[in-house]
């Protein structure tokens, strides 16, 4: 294959950066003074880096604001992929452009929690200040799907050019336009001082009780333990839990974990233990270990608080899990949209280098492993595990179809084991004390402990971590119950649970237990612990609207019921909205059916296939309110209107 | 088991069963399909399905005609191939065993009956890899919650496959009508066009569609961004034709972003990688970098994208001029079969003739030199002939 060139030449800042990145990931031969990549351009050699083109796309955006034709050029060279390639995955993905843009882009989330929350507010406030969506020489703005800070709510990510990005959380308007004309260099790292207080995020810390009494496990060493610290780790358990399962060896660790009967966290429930065996016993080597650190469903942040209070923790789960199942790399694809997060692990990866918990010869126990940090790009799709595969080795992230699943062929078609953050850190869990004993809480196949994200109309929203068989109703009670009113009954409207993908529960239900089985029984899901509240005044269409906007936005458009149904699906929603139905009302619901069923039934993956989750279920419980005469239509990008 | 007028078996709908097995392996590519009268479901044929001329590419090797086994073992050396373990599963009730490694779609190509045989196909195509992105082809499996890809999936022992239910024809239907609705569809095989009459499009219940976009609107869109619709039309992929270079017309209005034509251009031909799938969503688009003209771009204009395009997005040049002029007619077009005489390959060729003037050049499917892709020279360097 030949690679032709546009003959666009690349801005010394474009090609430093390029080969720099390159360089870090490829360590130069240093024997002819070439470039580095100038030895290794050709052949399989080059052709095995292509899983190095996401962060050389980061790395260029990061610096220069844009892909423009000449780094594209000096990309394709260096990594020898073809232009055409390269501009296919530069455009997947939400957070790079390929035509120049403001350098400093602020994203304000107008998702399902921020929207309703102050979210228009800023966005109508920074119409005024910079101009339409998009538009601006220096500054610009620009709608975003969740930011994964709903318990802030309302969020915004500045996405900076030269300059570290930051998160605002909650933003006032105010607060937005200082910030984006800011020329402070200290403002990333007051944004992030921003988040010390762990209460803010998760109100049971620092060292709170669960419900039932019992002390916090997976959060136990959030706002306790210093996160930049590993020594401060060390001081409160860390590394106690590697220690054992190199005691207890690769074989016994399964079965602690089967014995637990852990389930993942990240919302499809498959048995770790049964995962873990399976890519342990392959006989093709290598093996992969992936976090899947990309939580992106709206209305989810999890994680965040996880990787943000406790970094050090998923740095030694993921050694446990690249140990027992013989992978020597562990990739941790980290949402892009997380810059707090993203420099905490970046950290913690260092130090645990530096101090031999990663490496050669992990902790002098003979075996290797180390993590490569990935940041994602702006696109929901790559949470799905073979999107997520896709997005690593360098392509769009389309899903693969499945089987081969990936324990069998996954990471560069290698065995692979995928966990998502809150599964590793329960593994940590399970090593301190056995599975049987972790199997006593809850029971079935819901074992041990379940972090909730509970946001929208409570008093005091935040990550909850609760054991399995505590009811909504418990749960909505340790966030202070609906906000704005004494009697929360009376004012609860419905509760979305499971995020985007999952479904509403009526009040009548809120005794139901948060169980996969108890959820299963009423027709609703846990899916990634979503419990988003909405109080009377909550309106439901505009919610229902954002959520088919988000899924049109987000489908990856591989396969036509997902790509068309999900415009079909806004479209026929926006009519409902309107009253402006084809035909009657009842076709439209019908109609709606119909697209639920071949999205459901059809689709390559678990996106297309819960995308009409929601909508199903609110026409299925009759909140799909009749319009009114106030309704706007058309003109709010589908989005949740200004209060 | 229901086969209530669904399921169709037209005459000359291009899938019949086999009137007598091959020797496993015996044949190249295309197994049974050789053995077929007409074209294979989803390949690209113009017109009405009943003009009895062959127009468009054909699997159909023009000179080794379909040959029993015995007289394949009189005329010389049987290529068997590797052997391969049979596995069994049914295909709505009824057992059949086919060689390790078939896909279902093979499967029912080669072992179902007439209308198992008449799966619907758009993404697949017998010269290529499953691409698996169309679903049209969607069958019911036993145990999987999710309906299963045929062309993409491998037949497994015991595997209890059903084509005929509810659920598999209401996901055929909508996936021909979510594209009815948002591509243009008339250029499309005789055989889409047959399927979508049969299970009952109704492309209009979706509302007017939308006015074209200017033209690289489309291409300059950001992914995670769209303007919020207000249902009154239905979005559309429409825009205009584009026309940059002397050989082919990209028309994307047309384009079910199938992803054979990228395939053919990369690692299923041509390995040339001038286009891709970009942008993403109802947005993705087929694309150069940059959405550079054609003639800026990697392509070698071999022409096997427009070999592929089971929809007319992809055309050559002269066709486009002809059909803007109101002067094509596939059936007053022949077809004559020859060897090409550029180099000392052996690519067969067919040369489709209207009015005594080449008008296009193909290659057959199953042909073992080409699998129906060709050059540039192969496919557009044929106006010598005529210079006589």
């Amino acid at each position: 294959m030949d690679l032709h060139l546009s003959g666009a030449q690349p801005t010394d800042l474009e090609r430093e950066t390029i080969d720099a990145a390159f360089a870090r990931a490829v360590p130069p031969p240093g024997t002819n003074g070439d470039r580095p990549m100038r030895s290794h351009h050709a052949g399989h050699d080059a052709r095995a880096r292509r899983h190095l083109l996401l962060p050389v796309l980061h790395a260029v955006s990061d610096a220069v604001g844009w892909i423009s034709p000449g780094a594209l050029d000096h990309i394709a060279v260096t990594l020898s992929v073809p232009p055409a390639e390269i501009y296919g995955v530069a455009t997947f993905y939400a957070m790079f452009a390929v035509e120049p843009r403001a350098p400093r882009v602020v994203h304000v989330c107008d998702d399902v929690a921020c929207g309703p929350n102050g979210g228009e507010e800023i966005a109508a406030r920074l119409t005024d200040e910079l101009g339409e969506e998009g538009a601006g020489q220096d500054v610009c703005w620009v709608r975003s799907p969740c930011l994964g800070l709903c318990e802030r709510a309302p969020a915004v990510l500045h996405q900076r050019t030269g300059e570290p990005d930051l998160s605002q959380a909650p933003a006032g308007p105010d607060d937005v336009v200082a910030a984006a004309r800011s020329d402070d260099p200290a403002l990333a790292d007051e944004a992030d001082a921003a988040f010390a207080d762990s209460r803010t995020s998760a109100p049971q810390t620092p060292g709170g009780r669960m419900p039932s009494g019992g002390p916090l496990r997976l959060m136990r060493r959030i706002g306790v333990v210093d996160p930049t610290s590993l020594d401060d780790y060390r001081a409160h358990g860390g590394y106690a839990a590697l220690r054992r399962a190199v005691d207890l060896g690769p074989t016994r660790v399964i079965t602690e974990l089967e014995d637990s009967s852990l389930t993942g966290r990240g919302g499809a429930a498959f048995p770790t233990g049964v995962k873990w065996k399976g890519v342990a016993g392959a006989p093709e080597r290598p093996h992969y270990l992936v976090c899947n650190a990309d939580e992106s469903e709206p209305g989810t942040f999890k994680d965040r608080v996880l990787m943000e209070g406790d970094p050090f923790a998923l740095i030694e789960a993921m050694t446990i899990a690249g140990y027992v199942t013989g992978s020597e790399v562990g990739y941790l694809y980290l949402r892009g949209e997380y810059p707090l997060a993203t420099r905490r692990l970046e950290n913690a990866i260092a130090a645990a280098r530096a101090r031999g918990f990663l490496g050669a010869d992990v902790m002098g126990e003979g075996f290797t492993f180390d993590i490569e940090l990935r940041r994602g790009a702006g696109a929901y799709i790559c949470g799905e595990e073979t999107a997520m595969l896709e997005s690593i080795e360098g392509f769009r992230g389309e899903p693969r179809n499945k089987p081969p699943f990936p324990s069998v062929k996954g990471l560069f078609g290698k065995p692979t084991a995928i966990n998502n953050v809150e599964t590793l850190y329960n593994v940590l869990g399970i090593l301190e004390v056995g599975g049987q004993a972790f199997a006593e809480v809850g029971g079935g196949r819901s074992t041990g402990t379940k972090l909730f994200c509970v946001s929208g109309a409570v008093r005091t929203p935040g990550v909850y971590e609760v054991e399995f068989g505590t009811t909504l109703r418990e749960l909505l009670d340790l966030a202070g119950g609906t906000r704005g009113s004494g009697e929360h009954a009376d004012r609860l409207r419905t509760v979305l649970l499971g995020g985007a993908a999952g479904g509403f529960v009526m009040p009548e239900n809120l005794d139901v237990a948060l169980t996969l089985e108890g959820a299963r029984d009423i027709g609703a899901t846990l899916g990634s612990g979503v419990v988003l509240v909405f109080d009377t005044d909550a309106d439901l269409t505009g919610t229902l609207r954002r959520i088919a906007a988000f899924f049109r936005d987000e489908s990856c458009g591989q396969c036509v019921p997902c790509r068309v149904g999900t415009v079909r699906q806004e479209e026929a929603l926006a009519r409902l909205e309107r009253d402006a139905p084809i035909g009657s009302r009842e076709t439209e619901i019908a109609l709606l059916d119909d697209l639920a069923r071949v999205m459901r039934d059809a689709s390559i993956c678990g996106l297309g296939q819960t995308a009409p989750a929601a909508v199903t279920s609110a026409l299925d419980l009759g909140l799909l309110d009749r319009p009114t005469t106030t309704s706007v239509n058309g003109s709010r990008n589908g989005k949740v209107p200004t209060p | 088991m229901t086969t209530t007028g669904k399921g169709p078996a037209g005459p000359g709908g291009g899938s019949t069963a086999p009137a007598d097995l091959p020797v496993d392996g015996a044949s190249e590519a295309a197994g049974s399909t050789a053995l077929h009268d007409g074209p294979p479901p989803g390949e690209r044929t113009d017109g009405d399905t009943r003009v009895p001329t062959a127009v468009g590419p054909t699997v159909v090797d023009p000179v080794a005609p379909a040959r029993g086994p015995e007289e394949r073992l009189s005329s010389g050396p049987v290529m068997l191939g590797p052997i391969r373990r049979r596995v069994s599963l049914t295909l709505d009730g009824r057992e059949v065993r086919v060689p390790e490694g078939a896909t279902i779609l093979d499967a029912l190509h080669d072992e179902g009956t007439p209308e198992q045989a008449d799966t619907p196909t758009i993404c697949w195509a017998p010269n290529m890899d499953p691409i698996n992105a169309c679903r049209v082809c969607v069958v019911e499996v036993e145990g999987s919650r999710a309906l299963v890809p045929s062309c993409a999936r491998q037949c497994e022992d015991g595997m209890a496959v059903r084509t005929d239910t509810e659920k598999v024809k209401h996901s055929r239907r909508m996936v021909l009508e979510l594209l009815a609705s948002s591509v243009d569809m008339d250029r499309a095989s005789a055989d889409v066009q047959r399927w979508m009459d049969e299970y009952g499009v109704d492309a209009q219940r979706y509302g007017p569609p939308a006015p074209p976009a200017a033209a690289g609107e489309r291409d300059r869109r950001h992914a995670g961004h769209h303007h919020a619709p207000d249902g009154a039309t239905a979005a559309t992929v429409h825009q205009p034709v584009k026309v940059d270079n002397d050989l082919y017309v990209r028309d994307y209005s047309r384009c079910v972003l199938c992803y054979k034509c990228v395939n053919a251009c990369g690692s299923d031909a041509q390995f040339t990688f001038a286009i891709t799938a970009a942008g993403r969503g109802f947005d993705a688009r087929i694309a150069t970098e940059y959405d550079n003209p054609l003639p800026e771009s990697a392509c070698v204009y071999c022409g096997n994208c427009i070999g592929v395009c089971p929809t007319g997005a992809l055309i050559s040049r002269r066709e486009y001029e002809l059909r803007e002029a109101g002067d094509w007619h596939p059936e007053e077009q022949t077809v004559s079969t020859t060897v090409c005489s550029f180099c000392g390959v052996g690519c067969n060729l067919e040369l489709h003739v209207q009015q005594n003037e080449i008008v296009n050049v193909t290659s057959p499917a199953d042909h073992s030199v080409t699998h129906g892709h060709l050059c540039i020279k192969g496919r557009f360097g044929f106006q010598h002939v005529q210079n006589l």
